[in-house]
């Protein structure tokens, strides 16, 4: 062992030592709790003040910190020993459910535990950069050609199982979530680039492999006004939402889309543009800002990391929640389809919630258990 | 480690990952910039434009559901239409309790508690801003009854809307069909927006499958509606700020009606057929063989296809679906029988065609028929025996043991071939849903159908039986009226259809479709057509003709087969008594016919379920229709 275990390198103050000692984050915290309490504002509008909806949110952010609390107190070295298993277990999960899931609004997404029904593919977008971390762990960065077909294989592998569900937006995040997780792993930017390449070719056959509805929402997106009942309606008047919310917004509770119900979803996907109808340009800036904060002490963390398995993991934990919060805002603004994801800690909805509270677990984990040499 | 690693470089690896992390960084604020960017545009430079669509004018979209095409019959006889109605419906996004809600309409009596299941997953499955048909056509002191309750049920509401309507309801409600309301099911095959504000769907029938014709294409309009939801009118909506109905986004898109069809129906026929079928259980068929215009489709008994497209109560429902006479099932399309001696002209043709008989040549009926070492007897319908037969007489009179001989002579497997040229066995592809293949048996077929090794052979006495229909075979009334076609125009054959034209309801352009011709059945010599023409001219007109009683008097000269398929089989020496035989085990009469016999115009096939001979009760009904055919005529 090249470092001993030493309890803090400065004398703290006791909460930051209470802290230290939950192997907790502070500034990962107050981010976390800010964030969330801005969506509990955002959304006690949203719901039209039914306090019944806000209390089961409140239940679902707790259950959220509890894991979060819980996944921090273990070890990464115990996480990184589970990894595999916890890959196969969700990959079997995944096949599970193609055969015998539960179907639920024409795909089949959830397997029923009899208390719980509970989505694998939300495992998966913690356990498909987990393997991938894993399988890099001992092995000397970048990775070599033969290694890097590997890490492609269990980056798709999960990915196609679960776009089979068909479920296009949680694959997309699954693949996102991997393919992050290599780059940071120093795949060579003419790889990146080449592949950016391959995927590009491969969009015809992409297509054609698509649902109709999933089709209809691509072409929507390019054209909205074509389908202004259809799919075309939640865009447009997401769209209206944001854009007369202006600098100021229209104030707490005023927002006409959101409480006229003009606004469908407005709880869930489409909260974005509740909170830029009532808060405004200024608004949005201070939420972004705080995601970016977010963002920047998950990348701190990363930076700060001891070893490849939890660089890597709390990398691309970090980059990830950051594609989730752009391609939810860009989607509600226009900029990118319509994929069924969350605005993460805002939107109301409790599966999305434990995943991403496990993932903060995790680098709170990364941080909190570091060996740090005397000084 | 048994594999010897390359070694790690941890300082190398660390300023590696820290490059990429920086880059990361960088990627993730330029996003970032992209997102507010996009952000300042629509809210600082394009915010008067949002400002006034979301403040000046609160729009909603409003579905404008096309009407549906109408349908008519051959001669221009409206066949479906689209009446006013009530309808009663729920948004479900403005109802706090959905089950309280409906269990209070259930106390007002204006919903059934078994809908509530049907209407939880309609709810369920649509979206939550669109309004959900709860019940259509309802009546006047139902309206009323609603009415003063209505502030009790937010969020639920009356609506006049078309409903359609069938003016001869029991006698086009197997070959039209109807619509229903759309079900979960039918929702995860349509597209959704193409039936917003559309609350019925084709089920079945000409409804069905020409759905995509008769539905047209949704409309909408863009509503200015105030804070509570409701319309403003347009000189309010002015002073609101939206002078401009471009810069507002005020538009509408006015629906495309669904075109009209014209079907091939005759409802004269229709009409017709269910009247001579009445009280009993069967079908009638009618085609032109020139064309393969279906001219009467009927399935008996039927039941009003009024109920469907008005929402019946589920107790209605109940009551129809466990009828014995099952009313919902449609026999001209799905009822399989055994074909009995309707077969034997396309079996005489057959014989012909391979030439294992020789039509002149007489050979005996002595009233049974016996293979080779057997002591079997395969008896006559004529205890007694037909006397020296050919096969014009035994065409004529219905002779079995001359078909028995026959169908020794041909074997099974050319039986099977030559059979299914005409398509029994097969699916004759008329275009509206739910046709079942009848079954033509053969040695392979066999083979695969029965699973025990012992019942895979295929037995010389099944062949015997085949010719005279019986045995194995089954077909389905469509098909026997489709091959009957076939044997009158010489083996031309055609697609069944009903779809003569569409029609654009508004412009009135009118697009035609085509016959179908299908792969002819050809013969060796086509003078054999004539013999067995003649044959079937003779079941009508000749002196011992099976068929003369009922075709007496008829004003064209008609060309027929009658049949009669036995439903239980009499056991060896037993005496055969109708008397006693239970009503359902009774033979089930059938009749093929087409008429003139010089120049077919129509073909026909009737089929009454255990009414006993062909010629009693199966051929009457055919004179019935074929003399309506013929009234106008002369």
């Amino acid at each position: 062992m090249l470092a001993t275990p030493v309890a803090s390198r400065h004398p703290a103050s006791p909460g930051a030592q209470l802290l230290r000692g939950l192997h907790l984050d502070g500034p990962l915290l107050v981010l976390l709790l800010a964030i969330a309490g801005i969506g509990f504002v955002v959304l006690y509008s949203a719901v039209g003040g039914n306090t019944a909806l806000v209390l089961r949110q409140a239940v679902r952010l707790s259950v959220g910190l509890a894991v979060f609390f819980i996944v921090a107190q273990i070890p990464p070295r115990y996480l990184r020993i589970w990894t595999p298993w916890i890959f196969m277990l969700a990959l079997v999960l995944l096949a599970a459910v193609l055969v015998v899931g539960v179907t639920g609004g024409g795909a089949q997404r959830w397997l029923n535990l009899g208390v719980v029904r509970f989505q694998p593919s939300e495992i998966m977008k913690l356990a498909v950069p987990m393997m991938v971390a894993w399988f890099m762990h001992e092995r000397p960065l970048p990775p070599t050609l033969p290694q890097i077909g590997w890490l492609l294989l269990l980056v798709m592998v999960p990915t196609l199982l679960v776009a089979r569900q068909p479920d296009l937006g949680t694959a997309l995040l699954v693949a996102a979530a991997g393919g992050l997780t290599i780059i940071l792993a120093g795949l060579s930017y003419r790889l990146i680039a080449g592949l950016a390449v391959l995927c590009l070719l491969c969009v015809p056959l992409v297509w054609n492999m698509m649902l109709d509805y999933q089709k209809a929402r691509i072409l929507t997106f390019l054209n909205p006004e074509s389908d202004p009942l259809g799919a075309g309606y939640n865009i447009i008047q997401s769209k209206i939402a944001i854009g007369s919310g202006g600098v100021f917004g229209k104030g707490w509770l005023n927002g006409t889309q959101a409480h006229l119900e003009f606004l469908p979803e407005r709880s869930t996907d489409f909260i974005f543009a509740v909170t830029a109808e009532e808060f405004g340009l200024l608004g949005l800036l201070l939420l972004l800002s705080l995601y970016l904060a977010l963002v920047g002490r998950g990348l701190y963390i990363a930076v700060q990391a001891q070893d490849t398995f939890t660089r890597l993991l709390a990398g691309s934990i970090s980059l990830t929640f950051f594609v989730y919060v752009f391609v939810n805002a860009g989607m509600v603004c226009g900029l990118l389809p319509v994929v069924g994801v969350p605005l993460p800690l805002v939107s109301a909805g409790g599966t999305s919630m434990v995943t991403i509270m496990a993932s903060f677990g995790i680098l709170a984990a990364v941080h909190g258990h570091r060996k740090l040499l005397a000084p | 480690m048994a594999r010897a690693l390359p070694l790690k470089d941890p300082w190398r690896e660390q300023r590696m990952f820290l490059g990429r992390v920086i880059v990361a960084a960088v990627g993730v604020v330029l996003l970032c910039a992209v997102l507010v960017a996009r952000l300042v545009q629509l809210q600082v430079f394009e915010y008067q434009h949002f400002a006034d669509l979301s403040q000046g004018n609160r729009l909603r979209i409003e579905p404008l559901p096309p009407t549906r095409g109408l349908i008519f019959d051959r001669n221009g006889v409206l066949l479906a239409e689209n009446l006013p109605s009530w309808q009663l419906e729920i948004i479900p996004e403005q109802v706090d309790d959905i089950p309280a809600t409906l269990e209070r309409l259930e106390l007002a009596g204006l919903l059934e508690n078994a809908e509530r299941d049907r209407i939880g997953q309609l709810i369920r499955s649509q979206r939550r801003f669109e309004p959900v048909t709860l019940r259509s056509q309802l009546t006047d002191e139902e309206v009323a009854r609603f009415a003063v309750r209505r502030q009790h049920f937010p969020g639920v509401d009356i609506r006049a809307r078309l409903a359609r309507h069938y003016p001869f309801g029991p006698a086009t409600a197997h070959a039209v069909g109807y619509v229903g309301s759309i079900s979960a099911d039918d929702l995860s095959r349509i597209d959704r927006s193409e039936y917003a504000g559309t609350s019925h769907i084709g089920k079945t029938g000409v409804e069905n499958s020409y759905q995509e014709l008769l539905h047209g294409s949704v409309g909408y309009r863009t509503l200015v509606v105030n804070a509570q939801g409701r319309e403003l009118n347009a000189a309010l909506a002015d002073d609101a700020g939206a002078s401009d109905d471009e810069a507002s986004g005020i538009s509408q898109r006015l629906p495309a009606p669904g075109r009209n069809v014209v079907l091939s129906l005759d409802i004269r026929l229709q009409l017709a057929a269910l009247e001579a079928m009445a009280g009993r259980r069967g079908a009638v068929v009618a085609i032109e063989p020139g064309s393969g215009d279906v001219l009467a489709l009927v399935s008996s008994p039927s039941f009003d296809a009024n109920l469907f497209a008005g929402g019946f109560s589920p107790s209605d429902y109940q009551a129809l679906n466990s009828n014995p006479d099952n009313p919902l099932f449609n026999r001209a399309l799905a009822g399989k029988y055994p074909p009995g001696s309707t077969i034997k002209p396309i079996l005489g043709l057959a014989a012909l065609h391979y030439a294992t008989v020789d039509p002149q040549q007489n050979s005996m009926c002595p009233g049974f028929f016996r293979l080779p070492n057997s002591d079997h007897r395969f008896r006559d319908w004529k205890p007694q025996g037909h006397g020296m037969m050919d096969l014009h007489q035994a065409i004529v009179q219905s002779c079995d043991v001359y078909f028995y001989q026959l169908a020794i002579g041909l074997g099974i497997d050319r039986m099977h071939a030559f059979l299914a040229g005409f398509g029994l066995g097969t699916l004759t592809g008329i275009s509206i849903p739910g046709e079942k293949a009848g079954l033509m048996p053969s040695r392979e077929w066999k083979r695969s159908a029965f699973r025990r090794r012992e019942d895979q052979v295929w037995f010389p006495g099944e062949t015997v039986i085949t010719g005279i229909g019986q045995g194995f075979m089954l077909v389905t009334p469509i098909s026997l009226a489709h091959a009957t076609a076939a044997v009158a125009v010489r083996g031309l054959r055609y697609r069944p259809r009903l779809l003569l034209a569409d029609e654009d309801s508004s412009s009135g352009d009118v697009r035609e479709h085509q016959p179908q011709a299908l792969e002819p059945a050809v013969l060796t010599d086509d003078a054999y057509w004539t013999q067995i023409h003649e044959a079937m001219v003779g079941v009508t007109e000749d002196l011992r003709g099976s068929a003369r009683a009922a075709m007496l008097g008829s004003s064209r000269s008609v060309a027929g087969k009658t049949g009669t398929a036995q439903v239980f089989s009499v056991a060896q020496e037993a005496e055969y008594d109708e008397e006693e035989v239970a009503e359902r085990l009774r033979d089930h009469g059938l009749f093929v016919a087409y008429a003139p016999a010089e120049d077919p115009a129509i073909a026909v096939a009737v089929v009454v379920e255990n009414g006993g001979g062909g010629s009693r009760a199966a051929a009457p009904v055919a004179r019935q229709v074929l003399d309506v055919y013929f009234k106008d005529a002369g």
